[in-house]
């Protein structure tokens, strides 16, 4: 809509014969506050919706842009792996003419050529909350690094557990995603185990919810009562587990990684032991700053800019910087 | 006089009448007229499954085989148990449907989310009402508008599960009400509890059992499932009583909700993504016919039973969860191969 405008008010002012560059700065000089900064079309491709990460992820981006006075696309996948929709999506913004692109991966491999296809038409493409493989198929990418979150709760665990002799479940989200299989082999390295090792009794495939992560829980207990202590991949599967641990009247430590309110709230009551904070909101400004910068100064962004991870437990232990659960609840997302 | 076929079937698959019967039975066949002594009874391989694999993980593992598992496989039987009943109705009416799930995840985030400022049974109302009318609007869109039940459903499917996320704005609503979740309860027996919901899913099975093998309405299902047009020349008024199969199925839906609350007490829109395919399989492998007509609810109890403890003893093994998913897919076609061998020696 800005667009047309532009170029309208470009031709009534009769700068036929003024570049593309010149002509937009001659129309917005003098009446734009933010003067300096061009105006554009902004691609923004999400996961799935009805995760409120996302969700909260995206609508951080839209905001961003909007404030900077950008028109905004943005398309969002249908279900978790679906590449397929963000494919088409970005076609679409190629077509329409986006500067440049944030794109929350639903495949690491599936989407690389087609983000070839649009930096080689000029457009900036930055990944959000996980990368391309490899990583520099986008010029850069704002995630949390969860290799470090899931060391976090590994730490903790272990110096929480103290002398106790660990038997582990691994409440997993499907390995062959790479944010699950970071955060996995994050906890066993901080946790000091090597995978296959005798004290992780075993491991429970889930779908990242409440239902899913209480039935894994459930069985894992049936098969090995003596379990006490759990990494879950995030905190709805820990809350499922938890309900199956109460309804077992078993004592075990729980840890996740996400930072909800909810799962805040959960390490408040206990529920949770710890867990580790992502930064959506940060996620999403970033990304659409770097790329802004580079439309209007063309430094363009580059490499892994983790966005942050933070512990967060009640039960601090030495050797690990954390926050407590209130500190959690007035940074945490979602509701 | 004959209008068009209401039930989504194909044509030629509807040839079910007493002379072909009887022409199939003379079939010289001596392996057919075997098997169809051993399996005339849909629930004879169902239950045969069964007792393989309770004998299987028993031997196999030295946690599967006691009280406290038994009771954990019944636990975790009884949502996709319930939901399963109202879909064998629907496929029984050779009809198909892919929304129960999400029909059920309405159920439960609407009770959910009036529940934390209304009262729990005002709540569950609510969920009952909710239920029974979308599954009614599939009934309604399949008999008056003629749409094939698997291309209703995928479109209901779709939108109720975005309308849920759309309703809860992707938040999910822990369930504080004792009475909500009650069904996760009930009495101990050592370290055995028989949930009340456990107890309901045995009740409802019963009660449907008995309207689809005991009333007159239950015969006329049947009679649908075998052939809608020998139905309508025997008087049956196919589009009301296919009608009232998917409105009953949504009760067992809104069930089904009150199962999933009692279960897992959080309303959560994206909890049961899968509970749509998890029901249909609990369905086939219980024996009933996706051709509708044949089959019923003894064999879905079996089949649910069979999903659950597949994936309760693999678990328990230690063995990958892909090979379970594989395992179950495995057995998903040989109930179909199984019921296409005998479809076709029945139908002739």
């Amino acid at each position: 809509m800005k667009r047309d405008r532009s170029s309208r008010s470009r031709a009534t002012r009769g700068l036929a014969l003024a570049s593309a560059a010149i002509g937009a700065l001659a129309t917005f000089a003098p009446s734009a506050a933010q003067a300096d900064e061009k105006k554009f079309l902004i691609g923004i491709v999400e996961l799935q919706l009805a995760n409120p990460f996302f969700g909260k992820l995206e609508k951080s981006a839209v905001d961003t842009a909007k404030k900077h006075g950008l028109d905004v696309m943005t398309a969002e996948a249908n279900t978790a792996g679906d590449s397929a929709t963000q494919i088409a999506a970005i076609e679409n913004m190629i077509n329409r003419g986006v500067k440049g692109i944030t794109l929350d991966p639903a495949n690491s491999t599936a989407l690389t050529p087609i983000v070839k296809k649009a930096r080689d038409a000029g457009i900036i493409v930055v990944t959000t909350n996980t990368s391309l493989a490899p990583m520099t198929a986008a010029d850069a990418t704002y995630e949390t690094d969860n290799l470090r979150a899931g060391v976090l709760i590994g730490q903790w665990a272990k110096a929480t557990m103290g002398a106790k002799a660990p038997h582990i479940a691994m409440l997993d989200y499907d390995l062959s995603d790479k944010t699950s299989k970071a955060r996995h082999d994050g906890f066993l390295k901080g946790f000091g185990v090597a995978e296959g090792d005798p004290q992780i009794a075993g491991s429970g495939l889930n779908m990242g919810n409440a239902e899913t992560g209480q039935t894994a829980m459930e069985n894992l207990l049936s098969a090995h009562p003596d379990i006490n202590v759990i990494y879950t991949i995030n905190e709805p599967a820990a809350q499922g587990a938890f309900f199956a641990i109460k309804k077992a009247k078993r004592d075990v430590l729980v840890t996740s990684i996400d930072g909800s309110c909810a799962g805040v709230r959960s390490v408040a009551d206990g529920t949770i032991g710890a867990t580790v904070m992502q930064f959506p909101t940060r996620m999403g400004q970033m990304a659409v700053e770097s790329v802004i910068k580079a439309v209007n100064d063309g430094v363009k962004p580059s490499g892994f800019n983790n966005t942050g991870t933070i512990l967060i437990t009640d039960h601090p232990i030495a050797g690990v910087e954390s926050k407590d659960s209130k500190w959690g609840l007035e940074n945490c997302w979602g509701e | 006089m004959e209008g068009p076929d209401l039930t989504g079937r194909a044509p030629g698959q509807q040839s079910l009448n007493p002379t072909a019967a009887a022409g199939a039975a003379a079939l010289p066949s001596v392996l057919r007229l075997r098997a169809l002594g051993l399996f005339a009874y849909p629930i004879t391989g169902p239950l045969f499954a069964l007792i393989v694999i309770f004998v299987v993980f028993s031997l196999g593992t030295s946690t599967f085989m006691n009280a406290g598992n038994m009771s954990l496989i019944a636990q975790q039987s009884v949502v996709i148990g319930t939901l399963a009943l109202g879909q064998t109705l629907i496929v029984l009416v050779s009809g198909i449907d892919l929304a129960d799930g999400a029909i059920m995840v309405l159920g439960t985030v609407v009770a959910g989310s009036y529940a934390t400022h209304g009262d729990a049974l005002t709540a569950l109302l609510l969920a009952f009402v909710v239920c029974v009318i979308v599954a009614s609007v599939n009934g309604l869109v399949i008999t008056k508008f003629r749409l094939p039940p698997f291309i209703a459903t995928l479109g209901m499917f779709t939108i109720v599960a975005a309308g849920a996320r759309l309703y809860t704005q992707s938040r999910s609503f822990p369930i504080t009400s004792d009475f909500l979740a009650v069904l996760g309860s009930g009495p101990d027996f050592g370290a055995v509890t028989v949930t009340f919901g456990s107890m309901l899913w045995v009740l409802l099975t019963l009660a449907l059992g008995y309207a689809l093998n005991e009333t007159a309405w239950g015969v006329r299902v049947y009679a649908i499932g075998n052939s809608p047009s020998a139905a309508r020349l025997n008087g049956v008024n196919v589009t009301r009583v296919v009608f009232s199969v998917y409105a009953l199925a949504g009760v067992f839906y809104a069930f089904a909700a009150w199962q999933a609350l009692g279960r897992t007490p959080i309303a959560d829109p994206s909890g049961y993504q899968i509970a749509n395919l998890d029901s249909i399989t609990a369905v086939v492998i219980g024996g009933t016919s996706l051709f509708g007509g044949r089959g019923g609810v003894a064999g879905t109890f079996a089949g649910t039973l069979i999903v659950v403890a597949l994936k309760n003893g693999l678990t328990q093994a230690g063995i990958d969860s892909l090979y379970q998913q594989i395992a179950t897919g495995a057995l998903v076609m040989l109930a179909v191969g199984v019921d296409q061998y005998l479809g076709r020696g029945q139908r002739a």
